[in-house]
């Protein structure tokens, strides 16, 4: 067990536990503004299918909401058990931005969860609406705070250092650091992704069940089949030009992890855009590498022999390169295939009445997770990017590690990762199975919906 | 009079932490009560083999689990940021129960949904879950209690007398969830709960009996506090009343069948708001025992407290934002007020 190297094993915990725990936040963002969506149309126009869809989803929601809420608890002890020395340098910008979320964020959206889900017979349908609505702010607000202090552990900004501890000079430059107006866009936009392939993907599923033309009862399905391939087609594009906006960022930033992520070693004048490669760091250069010349430089700097500073130029102060690069590719191939499928699905339904075809559905089925992959994949280039630092130039990982013994750690991380690969593999299950049942038993139209609603002042009066 | 261990209370950084100490109190207590009551009610989830009693019993819990647990959150939440150093002593020292109440917890907060949205017959499996995790979670947290109370001692004394608490602990959360089922629910399961209200009682008395003998036998300090004079007259209502609410749970846990069977719910709620009581007054003895100290004779609040400009800065936030929590959780606990209905969405 001495052999163990605690920080590894402290990072490798907290890597499964936040990796597992953004899954859901994920979803439940987007998934709220959803619910919310169908919820006002339902109000509106009074058509049954888009209460059929709230019923529907909400379920996916609550069930998603609940391991978002108790991964969240973990993380919030693991802050403080596996990062002491995060807290004793940047306690006084990370303590006050992590208290606010909870005090803003965490209260609202579950204490409202409770009336959205069970509520709406006995608060009438305005204020369950608002409780809807309040759920759906709740889970962004909640992303803003979290993401303020990510984006300042990136770019750090508003402080001065006294003594080894960073003090706020400015709570609005801490907030606004230079990356995070790019991070939070590219991450809602992230998340309404993810929420709309999902959307996609289960209804397509669901789809693939029914007969052509499907039964009335079922009107719920196109609807949000259409939703969320309409949604994701406006997004994506969106994405990718912002995308590129953090990227730009980030060059300007952090240099180290932009040429980890194009891996680039050398400092260059008319950087190649490596399409291919297997970064060797013993080496310290490229295997087997595709290049298009020049097209870094262009695209970073926007002048065809612009400079671009290579790895080498860090010394030791550069994440592990290969990490980077891949995950870094792997991000941007599922955008592109989110683009092509998205805007190919989005043109067979462009007339109203429009049927899919079976083999577009069943690409979307295969897609429902993929707002996860690029998730996931974007997360790691992010954060190995900014390796070995903690803190960007304040605080790196190593001395932030806590003094716990690697057997205690390796015997939670043990219990840990047991855990979440069972609650993923169940989760997945549950939702197609939440969809086949919801095709195999009679879909409740409003009919009993309106009712309670309309009796809701009585019911309350009992 | 305005200085104590040492420490002017009229600056910020004289008040600030006491401030906080007094948030920090109030999160885990509102904390040990409101999530005691539904990990109580995941503890006698065994107890019934009727899957509709089971559900009956989940569904008292159902809207508020949620916003529950989020007082652990922010109760750790202050602990780490405005007492970082004793945030490291705590969590360093409980760091394998705290690994372990955080399994349970997940467990229980995700068999909750699992239950009905699973394959009907995986439904056992995930009731047997949610009441191992509720298990877990509880016993774990009143190992931890007794971890802190003899000051994280390495030594299988201190070890022992934790894990008795943990079992305590489980009978306490227990009488807080059957008694709050008793209060909540209708017919053949309120009948049940008197009797799972009755067999909780006698640990919960031992559980708190041992920790009021525990704690000034570990420290001559707290000794002093409680039993030399007059403090010894000032402080005797607390046991007292602990006492006489301990009593009148036991003679309205006595009388409620027979006025249950005649259609009375007149004082179903008395062993509840009895059992609230309780810990509320232990809360309060452990909280005068412990004070200032975060970590026994060896972390004061102060000591801990991290830079005051931080502590000024979520104080804000803090004094407009906490009445307005305990506003909307009111209203919550107001819109299912009364006997609790099916879980519907």
């Amino acid at each position: 067990m001495d052999s163990l190297d605690p920080v590894l094993l402290a990072r490798i915990q907290f890597a499964a536990n936040i990796t597992f725990h953004i899954l859901f936040p994920t979803i439940s963002i987007a998934l709220g503004w959803f619910l919310l969506f169908f919820k006002t149309r339902f109000v509106a126009t009074g058509q049954a299918h888009w209460m059929d869809a709230y019923q529907f989803w909400i379920k996916i929601f609550a069930l998603t909401f609940a391991l978002g809420v108790v991964s969240g608890i973990t993380m919030s002890f693991q802050f403080g058990t596996n990062w002491p020395g995060f807290m004793n340098t940047v306690g006084n910008i990370a303590g006050p931005l992590l208290a606010y979320e909870v005090l803003t964020a965490f209260f609202l959206e579950a204490t409202m969860l409770g009336i959205m889900l069970f509520g709406r017979a006995r608060v009438g349908e305005a204020m369950h609406t608002a409780a809807t609505f309040l759920v759906a702010a709740g889970t962004t607000l909640s992303a803003f705070w979290i993401l303020a202090l990510n984006s300042w552990m990136h770019t750090p900004a508003g402080y001065e250092m006294i003594n080894g501890q960073a003090h706020v000079t400015s709570w609005m430059a801490v907030i606004f650091n230079p990356s995070f107006p790019y991070r939070m866009t590219h991450m809602l936009l992230a998340s309404g992704l993810t929420g709309a392939f999902l959307l996609a993907g289960v209804s397509a599923f669901r789809y693939l069940r029914q007969p052509i033309p499907i039964p009335s009862s079922k009107k719920d399905i196109m609807a949000t089949l259409r939703t969320g391939v309409f949604v994701a087609a406006a997004l994506i594009p969106a994405q990718i030009l912002v995308g590129d906006l953090h990227g730009l960022n980030t060059l300007a930033h952090q240099p180290a992890k932009l040429a980890a992520m194009e891996g680039i070693w050398e400092t260059t004048q008319g950087a190649d855009a490596v399409l291919f490669a297997l970064p060797n760091k013993t080496t310290q250069s490229n295997d087997y590498a595709i290049t298009i010349p020049k097209l870094a430089s262009f695209y970073l700097t926007h002048d065809w022999n612009g400079t671009v500073q290579g790895i080498k130029s860090f010394g030791d102060k550069h994440p592990p390169v290969a990490p980077v690069f891949w995950s870094f590719r792997i991000m941007v191939g599922v955008g592109l295939l989110m683009l092509a499928v998205s805007w190919s699905v989005a043109w067979q339904l462009r007339r109203k009445n429009a049927w899919l075809k079976p083999w577009a559905a069943k690409i979307l089925v295969a897609m429902t997770f993929s707002g996860w992959i690029a998730l996931v994949a974007g997360w790691y280039t992010t954060e190995i990017g900014r390796q070995p630092w903690l803190v960007q130039g304040l605080l790196t990982t190593a001395q932030a590690a806590s003094k716990v013994p690697a057997k205690h750690i390796a015997l939670s991380l043990g219990m840990y990762l047991t855990l979440y690969i069972t609650l993923l593999s169940a989760y997945l299950s549950v939702i197609f199975h939440l969809a086949r049942k919801a095709d195999e038993t009679e879909t409740t139209t409003t009919q009993p919906a309106a009712e309670a609603s309309l009796l809701s002042p009585l019911a309350k009066a009992h | 009079m305005t200085t104590y261990y040492g420490i002017d209370l009229t600056t910020p950084a004289g008040w600030l932490p006491l401030l906080f100490g007094l948030v920090l109190c109030i999160s885990m207590l509102t904390y040990v009560i409101l999530d005691g009551y539904d990990l109580g009610v995941g503890i006698l989830l065994g107890k019934t083999k009727d899957l509709s009693q089971k559900d009956m019993m989940i569904a008292s819990i159902g809207p508020f689990w949620d916003a529950n647990e989020t007082w652990l959150v922010l109760g750790v939440g202050i602990l780490l940021v405005a007492f970082p150093s004793a945030h490291g002593v705590i969590l360093g020292a409980l760091y394998l129960p705290v690994a372990l109440m955080l399994m349970g917890l997940t467990l229980r907060g995700v068999a909750f949904e699992f239950r009905v949205k699973a394959k009907a017959h995986h439904r056992p499996l995930w009731d047997h879950t949610f009441n191992i995790g509720s298990l877990i979670s509880a016993w774990s947290q009143g190992f931890m209690l007794g971890q802190l109370i003899t000051g994280f001692q390495e030594s299988s004394a201190s070890y022992l007398f934790s894990s008795l608490i943990g079992f305590c602990l489980i009978g306490a959360y227990r009488l807080l969830g059957a008694s709050w089922l008793l209060m909540k629910t209708e017919g053949a399961l309120q009948e049940k709960t008197i009797g799972w209200a009755k067999g909780s009682l006698l640990f919960t008395a031992i559980g708190v009996l041992a920790v009021s003998i525990a704690t000034p036998w570990v420290s001559p300090r707290i000794f002093e506090k409680w039993f030399s004079f007059p403090n010894l007259l000032l402080l005797l209502p607390i046991p007292l009343m602990t006492l006489a609410l301990f009593g009148i749970t036991a003679r309205s846990l006595n009388r409620l069948p027979l006025r249950l069977r005649q259609g009375n719910q007149y004082g179903s709620a008395i062993p509840f708001a009895c059992t609230v009581g309780i810990f509320l007054l232990s809360f309060y003895g452990l909280a005068y025992s412990l004070f200032p100290w975060l970590v026994i004779d060896r972390i004061t609040l102060w000591q801990a407290a991290s830079a005051t400009e931080s502590l000024l800065v979520i104080s804000y936030g803090v004094a407009i934002v906490l009445p307005v929590i305990i506003g909307y959780t009111l209203f919550s606990y107001r819109v299912f007020w009364g006997k609790s209905t099916a879980l519907k969405y």
